[in-house]
C-alpha cells in the first residue's frame, strides 16, 4: 500500500510540470490555431535559463530558496519574452497559411533553438547543484518522499486556479475565450488581434518556461528535452481536448499516473502505455476528455483544393531523362554518388507515399516514419529471427508496414484535422518506443546490424538498379492510382464526405484503403533502405524522420503529383547531403524552412506550376 | 458621415460588388434593400474591412479613409457591425459578450452601459449570466446588437436584423432601432423585408447584382411600384 501511495504522489508531482507545458500549448492552439512544435523548445530554454540565472543569483547572494524561486520566475518570464518575440517576427506573418506550413515553420524554430542551445550551453547535461534544503525528504507512511516533489504537487493546482481567475475574471481572459471561438468577430468589435495573440504567446511560452524551470532540480537541462516533452505535451493536450485548460489538467494527472505506475509495472513499455492510453481515450471521445468538435477540421491543407492534373509532357520527359542518367551512374560515377542515388530513390517513394495520403486523401500524418521504420524493421527482424533472404525480406517489408497501417489506420481515418495528425504521431511514437525500449527483441538503440542484400544484388550498380526499379516503379504505381477510379473516390471523400457517401462511396473505407496503400509504399521504401544501409535503428521512426517526409511533400507542394518527387530530391540533396557538412546545419536547415514557408506557402512545385500557368494559361499545363 | 465610392469586391475571381456608391448622413437610418445574394452583406463586410475592398475603392468615415484598414481599426473609429449570423460567443455569458464589445466612450455621445442597454433590451436583463449558446435566436439577436453598442459606435451596420425572428420580436427590434437612432447614432441596415424597412428607415438604396440601382426616400420608393416590382418582389 505504501508503495502505491508513494508512486501516486510521484505521479502528482510529475503531473504539475506536464500540466504547465500542456496548458501553455493548449491556450496557444485555442486562440491562434497554431500547433506549436517550438513549445518543447521553450520548455528546454526554461530549464537552461533557470540553470544559468539561478546559479548567477546563488553566486551573488548565497544558495537561498528565495533566490531559487526568483531564478525560476525570471527564467519563465524570459522564455515568455522569447515566445512573444518569435510570434511577432515569424508566426504573425503566417496565420493565414495552411496549418501544416505553420507547423513546419515552428519545427524550423525547434531546429534553430537546438543549435543555439548547443552553442550557448554546450553538449553536456547541466544539473543544478542541490543545496541541502533541495535534498530534504519528508516521511510519508513510513517512506521517504522528496520535499521538493511534495511542493510541486501544489504548483499544478495553483497555476490552474490562477489561469481560471485570468480567463474568467479579467478582460484579457474574456477576450481570449471569445477569440478562441471567433477571431474575426472579436476584431470586428475593435480588438487588436495582434496584441491579443502576442499576449497569448507570451502567456503560453511563460508557462512552458516555468514547466522547464521547476523540473530542473529533479533532472538536468539537456539538449533532447524539447522533442521528448513535445510528444508528451501533445498527448496531454489531445487527451484533454484541444483548447481546454481544465481538460489539460485532467489529462496531465491521467498521463502522469500512467507513467508513475507504468514504470514499476511494465518498465520496458512506459512510452507504449502512454500512447496506448491516448489512443483509447480518442477512440471513446474523439475530441478528448473536455474537447469539442472543431468546425472545418478536415480542411487542413487549405479550404479549396485545386484539381490535381497530370504533369505536362515536358516534365515527364525530364523525369525519364533523369531516371536514365541515374541508372547509368554506376558506369561513370563513384560509389558515394551511387549510394546517394539509392537514398534518393528511397526518399522519392517515401515522400510519394505520404503525398498519396495527404494530397488526394487529405489525411495528414505526423507519423509517416512509422511505416518506413516498420518496413525496415520487418526486413531486419525477418532476417534475424527467420533468416529470410533479401528477396523475401523486400516482400516482407511492405507487408509488415501495411499490416500495422491497417490497424493504426482503422482508428486514425475516423478522426480529422489536428486530432488525426496527433493520433498518427502517437502511433509512430508507440512504434518508436517499442523499437527503442524492447532491447531483447529489436536491439534497442543499437539497432539490428548485418542486413545485407543477396549476393547478386551486392554490387553497388546492381543494388541501385534494384532500388530504382522498386522505388520508382512503386512511385509510378501510386501516381497511376491517383488517376484511377479509386483516386477519384479518394478525392471525393476528401472534398465532401457527405456528398461522397450520398453517391455510394464508403468514405471511411476509401480513406483506410489510402492509409494502407501509403503504409505499403513507405514500408517498401524502408525495406530497400535497410538493405542499402545494412542496418536498422530506432531513428528511422523518430519524429524528425516524419518531419523530413512532411518537408519533402510540402516543399514540393501538396497538390501536384510531381511535388513529392521534386521535394524529396531537393530536400535530400540540398539539406541532408550538403548541409550536414556544416557544424551548425540544424540552424541553417531551420532557418531555410522558416524562410521557405514565408516565401513559398504553396511549395516549390506549386509555385513553379503557378508561374507556368500564369505564363502559358492552364490549358497548356 | 459615411461616404462609399467605387467600392469593388471579389470572392476569388467572382466580382461581387461593382462600383457601389452610398452616402449616409449623420443621424439618419439608411436601408439597403435587395434580394438574397444581391450584395447587401458583402457591402457591409467590405465597409468593415472583413472583405478586402479592391484597389481603387474608397470608403470614407467621418472624413477618414478606411478602405484597406484592418477591421479592429475601423471599429475603433466608431463603426459598429452586427453580422447577419449574429456570431454570439456561445461559451461566454451575456455580460461577458458585452465585455468583449466594450470600447472607450466617445465625445458627444452618452456612453453605453449594460444598464442602459437592458432598458432597450429588457429580455437580456433577466439572463445576465446565461451562456450565449443557451439563448433563443431572438435573444441572441438582441445581444449581438447590444454587444456592438458597447463599443460606443457613431454608426452601426445592421445586417438583416429581422431575419428569422418571430413577429413579436420583430416589433421589439424595430423599437430598438428607433431607440438607437434617438440616441444620436447613424444606422445602415440591410433588409429583404420591405415592410420592416418602412417602419424604421428614412432612406433606401436598392442593390441588385452588386450594383446600386436606385436611391431615395422611402416615401419616394412607395410612389414607384415599378421599381419595387423589378428589384424587390420575389
Amino acid at each position: 500500500m505504501d508503495f502505491i501511495l508513494i508512486q501516486f504522489l510521484t505521479g502528482l508531482a510529475n503531473a504539475s510540470a506536464l500540466f504547465l507545458i500542456a496548458s501553455g500549448l493548449t491556450v496557444i492552439f485555442g486562440v491562434t490555431r497554431i500547433v506549436n512544435f517550438a513549445h518543447g523548445s521553450f520548455y528546454m530554454l526554461g530549464a537552461y535559463l533557470t540553470w544559468t540565472i539561478t546559479r548567477a543569483l546563488w553566486d551573488w547572494g548565497g544558495r537561498e530558496p528565495a533566490l531559487f524561486i526568483a531564478g525560476i520566475l525570471l527564467a519563465a518570464l524570459a522564455v515568455g519574452a522569447i515566445g512573444a518575440l518569435i510570434e511577432m517576427v515569424l508566426l504573425r506573418r503566417i496565420y493565414r497559411a495552411p496549418e501544416l506550413f505553420q507547423l513546419l515553420a515552428s519545427f524550423g524554430v525547434v531546429l534553430m533553438i537546438q543549435d543555439l542551445a548547443l552553442a550557448v550551453w554546450g553538449p553536456e547535461d547541466l544539473p543544478l547543484p542541490r543545496p541541502p534544503w533541495l535534498r530534504r525528504f519528508v516521511e510519508i507512511a513510513g517512506s521517504r518522499f522528496p520535499r521538493y516533489d511534495l511542493i510541486l504537487i501544489f504548483v499544478g493546482p495553483a497555476v490552474l486556479a490562477l489561469l481560471w481567475f485570468l480567463f474568467q475574471r479579467t478582460r484579457f481572459g474574456v477576450l481570449v475565450r471569445a477569440a478562441t471561438q471567433d477571431r474575426e468577430m472579436v476584431a470586428a468589435l475593435g480588438v487588436d488581434q495582434r496584441v491579443l495573440f502576442t499576449g497569448v504567446f507570451f502567456l503560453g511560452s511563460t508557462l512552458a518556461g516555468l514547466g522547464g524551470a521547476i523540473v530542473l532540480p529533479m533532472q538536468s537541462a539537456f539538449l533532447q528535452m524539447d522533442l521528448a516533452i513535445i510528444a508528451e505535451a501533445f498527448v496531454v493536450v489531445v487527451v484533454g481536448g484541444l483548447g481546454s485548460v481544465p481538460g489539460a489538467f485532467l489529462a496531465a494527472l491521467l498521463i502522469a499516473q500512467v507513467q508513475a505506475f507504468g514504470i514499476v509495472l511494465v518498465p520496458k513499455a512506459t512510452l507504449v502505455l502512454v500512447f496506448l492510453v491516448m489512443a483509447i481515450v480518442l477512440m471513446i471521445r474523439p475530441y478528448g476528455l473536455l474537447g469539442r468538435p472543431q468546425a472545418h477540421a478536415r480542411a487542413a491543407t487549405g479550404a479549396v483544393e485545386p484539381v490535381i492534373r497530370p504533369a505536362p509532357a515536358i516534365l515527364g520527359w525530364a523525369g525519364a531523362a533523369a531516371l536514365l542518367i541515374a541508372a547509368a551512374a554506376p558506369f561513370f560515377a563513384g560509389p558515394y554518388i551511387v549510394t546517394v542515388l539509392v537514398e534518393l530513390a528511397v526518399f522519392v517513394l517515401f515522400a510519394a507515399s505520404l503525398h498519396f495520403m495527404m494530397g488526394p486523401g487529405g489525411i495528414v500524418s505526423f507519423g509517416h516514419a512509422a511505416y518506413f521504420g516498420l518496413g525496415a524493421y520487418g526486413a531486419a527482424l525477418g532476417l534475424r529471427y527467420l533468416a529470410v533472404p533479401m528477396e523475401a525480406g523486400i516482400v516482407l517489408a511492405p507487408l509488415f508496414a501495411g499490416a500495422f497501417g491497417l490497424v493504426f489506420g482503422w482508428f486514425a481515418v475516423r478522426l480529422s484535422g489536428v486530432y488525426l495528425a496527433m493520433l498518427t504521431l502517437a502511433f509512430a511514437q508507440i512504434v518508436w518506443a517499442a523499437a527503442f525500449q524492447w532491447v531483447e527483441f529489436t536491439g534497442g538503440d543499437n539497432g539490428i546490424l548485418g542486413v545485407w542484400p543477396s549476393d547478386w544484388a551486392r554490387g553497388k550498380g546492381a543494388y541501385l538498379w534494384l532500388a530504382l526499379a522498386l522505388c520508382i516503379g512503386a512511385t509510378l504505381l501510386l501516381r497511376r492510382i491517383i488517376f484511377a477510379p479509386f483516386g477519384y473516390a479518394l478525392r471525393a471523400a476528401r472534398d465532401s464526405e457527405l456528398r461522397a457517401e450520398a453517391i455510394g462511396l464508403n468514405a471511411v473505407r476509401v480513406r483506410l484503403g489510402a492509409f494502407v496503400i501509403a503504409a505499403l509504399g513507405a514500408g517498401l521504401a524502408g525495406g530497400v533502405y535497410a538493405y542499402a544501409k545494412g542496418s536498422v535503428f530506432p531513428t528511422y521512426i523518430s519524429i524528425p524522420k516524419s518531419i523530413d517526409a512532411l518537408l519533402m511533400v510540402l516543399l514540393g507542394g501538396v497538390q501536384t503529383v510531381s511535388g513529392p518527387i521534386v521535394g524529396a530530391l531537393a530536400f535530400h540533396t540540398l539539406f541532408l547531403t550538403v548541409l550536414q557538412a556544416f557544424t551548425w546545419w540544424r540552424f541553417i536547415l531551420g532557418l531555410a524552412i522558416v524562410l521557405l514557408v514565408l516565401a513559398f506557402p504553396q511549395g516549390i512545385a506549386g509555385f513553379v506550376r503557378q508561374r507556368w500557368e500564369r505564363a502559358r494559361g492552364p490549358e497548356a499545363a | 458621415m459615411l461616404s462609399v465610392r467605387q467600392l469593388n469586391a471579389f470572392y476569388g475571381r467572382a466580382h461581387i460588388l461593382r462600383d457601389v456608391a452610398l452616402e449616409v448622413a449623420r443621424g439618419e437610418v439608411l436601408v439597403l434593400l435587395g434580394r438574397n445574394g444581391a450584395g447587401k452583406s458583402t457591402t457591409m463586410k467590405a465597409i468593415m474591412g472583413l472583405v478586402r475592398p479592391a484597389p481603387g475603392s474608397s470608403v470614407s468615415f467621418g472624413g477618414v479613409e478606411i478602405a484597406g484598414s484592418p477591421p479592429y481599426a475601423i471599429a475603433r473609429l466608431g463603426l459598429g457591425y452586427v453580422p447577419e449570423d449574429r456570431r454570439i460567443f456561445t461559451d461566454l455569458t451575456v455580460m461577458e459578450n458585452l465585455e468583449v464589445g466594450r470600447q472607450p466612450a466617445r465625445d458627444g455621445l452618452d456612453p453605453w452601459t449594460p444598464e442602459r442597454l437592458f432598458a432597450i433590451f429588457p429580455n437580456l436583463a433577466a439572463m445576465k449570466d446565461r451562456p450565449g449558446g443557451r439563448m433563443s435566436g431572438g435573444e441572441q439577436q438582441m445581444l449581438t446588437i447590444a454587444r456592438t453598442l458597447m463599443g460606443n459606435p457613431r454608426l452601426v451596420l445592421l445586417d438583416e436584423p429581422s431575419e428569422g425572428l418571430a413577429p413579436v420580436i420583430v416589433q421589439q427590434m424595430a423599437e430598438a432601432i428607433r431607440a438607437v437612432k434617438a440616441a444620436g447614432l447613424t444606422v445602415v441596415l440591410s433588409e429583404q423585408n420591405l415592410h420592416f424597412a418602412e417602419r424604421v428607415a428614412d432612406r433606401a438604396a436598392i442593390i441588385e447584382k452588386g450594383i446600386v440601382r436606385w436611391t431615395g426616400t422611402l416615401d419616394a420608393l412607395r410612389a414607384e411600384p415599378a421599381i419595387k416590382a423589378q428589384y424587390l418582389s420575389v
